[in-house]
């Protein structure tokens, strides 16, 4: 299958996806689902990661930085600029596509496999409608909650790892904090946030509804679900950065 | 009743299934019966709206399935149930839940009336006391029954089943079949049964469609099937010496020559 089919079928998916919902609060208890299933079960990853993130960069910036003529507060300035506008984004949306694209994937693939979504269809409940659009909601809801604790944890990360090494005490690197600080910068983050949020719901939802043959195909699609998604990522990243910085 | 006016349909340039017409009968159980690869699934796929046919079209009371909109056919689909192959239970969801789903999404029933109508189809279908398990700690047979029962909650009007019996033991299968046959004539149902389990056409096969390579071989009900002639439904049906046995006895005892009753009383004495 080449692309401009893969492409059209997915735009027929996204089309089919709007539609009347046949029971609005059914919908509902689905959107809520999936907002635990893709928001709060990603929050000990996220967690992990971002204060790791913060603290490893500011280590690295102050080793990068020899001179003494520059002042110590950089060092929280580019930590602060890094993590808002590409390491919170980007890299937590990149581990997100695994962990919530690889699940969207095999959920919705063991569904088709196991003739579960022909018994929704069935009944006569339009599938992309019920399946796909709380995922993609959902997503656009938590995936940005997800990226603004990430960053948060992630300046805290680097200002305890900053205190602890001794590279530069809390009150400096506060002081960096807000220095120069640009507020277009965390409204260009979370317009790339609901663009991969976007891509890392709609991507899996799309290999997954279409898997086709048996159990091993849902790996495979999974996989695929991830890489594609990863790829899109950071075609999206540059794309964003070269139109709106 | 549903009307089937020559279907065809095909997959990457091969036909599957050849001009096919019948009509399946309301109140009855109606066979679709072949050999693996025969194109029983595909037409009944096609029946339900699921694969949509190349030519030709379906009618359900009057009404074309083919040439109706997303919404006609939404309508339609409320008045179907299905049991699939292998169940297709709701993973996540309880017996109870899987059973309650139809009637959430298009009932405005209370909370009470819901669990009553879960009940009594459960009860229907011999599950009483399952509501709580999961499908995962259920066995085939249950699945099965759980699968009837969601298919027949909202009372439907047509009642489809793919391969009912398929990796269920002889008893089990036989508790199904009974079980499909009671409630079509109970709910006065259009069932359509997909099968190439031969208990179930001699059982509950009011009218048999038989499927050879694509295309209809043969029509006819249960009782017919030990008469035919048809050399193509003869070398399926009495695939081995043992059914071709209990095909001779019975056409002997139809010409009066046997009496098996009698005769195995006396052999047995």
């Amino acid at each position: 299958m080449n692309f401009f089919t893969h492409f059209g079928r997915y735009l027929l998916m996204i089309k089919g996806m709007f539609s009347k919902p046949e029971n609005m609060r059914l919908y509902w208890k689905e959107l809520m689902h999936q907002c635990n299933e893709i928001g709060i079960r990603s929050v000990g990853i996220v967690v992990i990661i971002s204060v790791f993130l913060g603290a490893v960069t500011t280590v690295q910036t102050a080793y990068q930085l020899v001179t003494p003529l520059i002042p110590k507060t950089v060092i929280a300035v580019i930590v602060r600029d890094n993590i808002i506008l590409e390491l919170a984004p980007t890299l937590i949306c990149v581990v997100l596509a695994g962990v919530v694209g690889s699940r969207i994937a095999s959920e919705l693939g063991n569904m088709r496999i196991s003739e579960q979504i022909d018994a929704l269809e069935i009944m006569g409940i339009n599938t992309r409608a019920y399946l796909i659009m709380p995922k993609i909601l959902a997503a656009l809801i938590v995936v940005p909650c997800l990226v603004v604790l990430a960053a948060v944890l992630g300046i805290w990360g680097g200002k305890v790892a900053g205190n602890l090494s001794g590279i530069l005490p809390p009150s400096i690197y506060n002081d960096g904090l807000l220095e120069d600080f640009i507020p277009y910068n965390v409204f260009f983050a979370l317009s790339k946030t609901y663009t991969y949020a976007f891509i890392i719901s709609s991507i899996p939802a799309y290999y997954g509804y279409h898997v086709e043959g048996g159990s091993l195909e849902i790996g495979r699609a999974s996989t695929k679900s991830v890489i594609v998604s990863c790829i899109l990522i950071l075609l999206a990243d540059y794309a964003l950065a070269a139109l709106l910085l | 009743m549903i009307e089937i006016k020559n279907i065809s349909k095909g997959f990457n340039g091969r036909t599957v299934i050849d001009n096919v017409s019948a009509i399946l009968e309301t109140g009855k159980c109606n066979l679709i019966i072949g050999a693996s690869g025969s194109g029983k699934t595909v037409l009944m796929k096609c029946l339900v709206g699921l694969f949509e046919p190349d030519s030709g079209e379906v009618c359900y009371d009057g009404e074309s399935i083919t040439n109706m909109n997303e919404e006609g056919r939404k309508l339609l689909r409320q008045q179907i149930g299905m049991l699939f192959q292998g169940s297709a239970l709701f993973d996540s969801l309880t017996v109870e839940q899987n059973v309650m789903f139809p009637l959430d999404m298009f009932t405005k029933l209370n909370q009470k009336q819901k669990h009553e109508k879960v009940n009594e189809v459960l009860a229907r279908v011999n599950l009483t006391g399952a509501n709580d398990k999961f499908p995962a700690e259920i066995s085939g047979g249950m699945k099965k029954r759980v699968g009837i029962a969601r298919a027949i909650v909202l009372n439907p009007k047509f009642l489809f089943c793919d391969e009912p019996n398929s990796g269920l033991d002889p008893k089990t299968s036989l508790v199904i079949d009974k079980l499909i046959k009671e409630i079509t004539i109970e709910f006065g149902m259009t069932t359509v049964v997909n099968t190439h389990d031969m208990n179930s056409v001699m059982e509950i096969g009011d009218k048999i469609i038989f499927m050879h390579q694509g295309h209809k071989e043969w029509e006819g009900s249960n009782k017919d099937i030990i008469f035919s002639k048809n050399e193509e439904l003869n070398q399926f049906i009495f695939a081995s010496d043992f059914l071709q046995d209990a095909k001779d006895m019975r056409m002997l005892e139809a010409k009066g020559k046997i009496n098996t009753d009698r005769d195995m009383n006396e052999l047995t004495k």
